[in-house]
């Protein structure tokens, strides 16, 4: 589903990314931990076609991303630490227009649906502007998904939810597995990583520097394997 | 065809917003009339030669007012980062270009709409040129001073002084159209008997136009990387 290959992206002189060698197997759910500045968000970036990479390949669906950007976006969702939201639009406003600029099909009854499905149906029309942090995540959360995309990638989405919200977006993503969406989640969220995800990459100064599954749900075996991977670093 | 699919999408949520936010339309009318207004203090509408300052007026209008809608334009999409939501949607900057150019260029219109026939009725001046010429003068200028505007918009988005930076980059590239426009403009609204020499200068307009709305349409894809 997702291969990369030798993967390089060099800003100001300085190397963020030096050679990732990643395959992500349609239907995974992938958690990607890392301390600081290890290139996580860079990666995720690099995948959803926003930055171009220095050297290296990436193929989705057997597609290169160079030559097929747009193939390749439609089949993406992409949800980073903004919101991506038109603050004086309400979430059906917000929802719509991006499922339109998707070519997605009913849109509006699909946008009705998903803010039923995040638990903001009562706030359908008002503006975003209005919302709290997590109100907010949870209608990006429906924007990422309204085309309903074979790849998922999220960037530290629990962050700032409380536990309604963290469910919410947790049952979304579980759902999303159940229908074969393969998934990649940059996190600092060891407890959420060993829960919903397969299986868990710690990047380091721009390496993945281990790669493995977890079977058992334990968060316990996730942060041992991270601290003596990223033991150091702060 | 996906491209101006996705482009309508966008002119029509800019359009929308403003709409819904009422900043932009709103500001460039309020500077409009203020423009006019100073000018008709400025100048005594009874006195002949003042006709000859209303081609000026009508393109200082333009452009000054111009200039505050395209600032926002893309500054707009900075705000929780809504040009990456763009940027990462199945759609060419191409398209984003095309978009934004659609939404400034009916601003613009609009703007002309409203403050052309009120600085005629302030200065009480009778038309007597040709309304078709002057209309299509006053489509190709705007259309030009938008389709660069909208490219340099993208480009000084990214700077921390884009608010300075747009004009400075802007007037340059944009006086061949300016001293086109308003040649024509004093032609057909002063002296009809120069028509041809009209013709020419929308002529130069006109190619002037193409060009760079071709070649903006060709860099756009180097100025919304991130």
């Amino acid at each position: 589903m997702i291969e990369i290959k030798k993967l390089s992206k060099q800003a100001d002189n300085k190397f963020i990314l030096r050679g990732i060698d990643l395959r992500v197997n349609k239907g995974e759910t992938v958690a990607v931990l890392g301390p600081n500045g290890a290139g996580k968000s860079t990666l995720l970036k690099v995948l959803a076609t926003l930055i171009k990479p220095t050297a290296g390949h990436v193929l989705m669906n057997g597609l290169d991303l160079r030559k097929n950007h747009i193939e390749i976006k439609k089949v993406i969702g992409y949800l980073p630490h903004s919101s991506l939201l038109y603050d004086h639009y309400s979430p059906l406003e917000n929802l719509v227009f991006f499922g339109n600029i998707y070519g997605v099909n009913n849109v509006e009854q699909r946008a009705v649906n998903l803010v039923k499905e995040v638990g903001l149906s009562f706030f359908l029309n008002e503006p975003v502007k209005n919302f709290s942090r997590g109100m907010i995540q949870r209608i990006a959360i429906a924007r990422a998904i309204i085309h309903e995309p074979e790849v998922l990638l999220l960037d530290e989405p629990h962050t700032g939810l409380d536990q309604g919200a963290i469910s919410i977006l947790n049952n979304v993503i579980l759902s999303m597995k159940e229908k074969g969406t393969t998934t990649l989640m940059v996190t600092h969220d060891f407890k959420q990583a060993a829960e919903i995800c397969d299986r868990i990459i710690i990047v380091k100064n721009g390496k993945i520097v281990d790669d493995f599954r977890i079977e058992t749900r334990n968060q316990g075996f996730v942060s041992e394997k991270y601290e003596l991977q990223v033991e150091g670093v702060s | 065809m996906n491209l101006f699919r996705t482009a309508l999408f966008l002119a029509k949520k800019d359009l929308y917003s403003e709409l819904k936010t009422k900043q932009i339309l709103t500001t460039q009318i309020i500077f409009a009339g203020l423009v006019i207004v100073v000018f008709s203090f400025a100048f005594d509408p009874a006195n002949n030669t003042t006709k000859a300052v209303i081609p000026g007026v009508i393109w200082v209008i333009i452009v000054f007012a111009g200039i505050l809608g395209l600032n926002r334009s893309f500054i707009s999409e900075q705000r929780n980062d809504t040009m990456q939501g763009l940027l990462v949607a199945p759609m060419e900057s191409a398209s984003i270009y095309l978009g934004k150019f659609l939404a400034n260029f009916t601003m613009m219109l609009i703007v002309e709409l409203v403050s052309i026939p009120f600085l005629f009725l302030l200065f009480d001046f009778k038309f007597l040129g040709s309304l078709p010429y002057f209309i299509l003068v006053v489509f190709l200028g705007s259309f030009g001073f938008i389709a660069i505007g909208t490219f340099l918009a993208a480009l000084a988005a990214n700077s921390k002084s884009s608010e300075m930076l747009l004009p400075l980059l802007l007037f340059p590239i944009t006086t061949p159209i300016l001293i086109g426009v308003v040649q024509a403009t004093r032609i057909i609204l002063t002296n009809m008997e120069k028509l041809a020499s009209a013709i020419a200068w929308i002529q130069l307009v006109t190619a002037y136009d193409v060009i760079f709305f071709v070649v903006c349409f060709l860099l756009i894809d180097y100025v919304l990387e991130v």
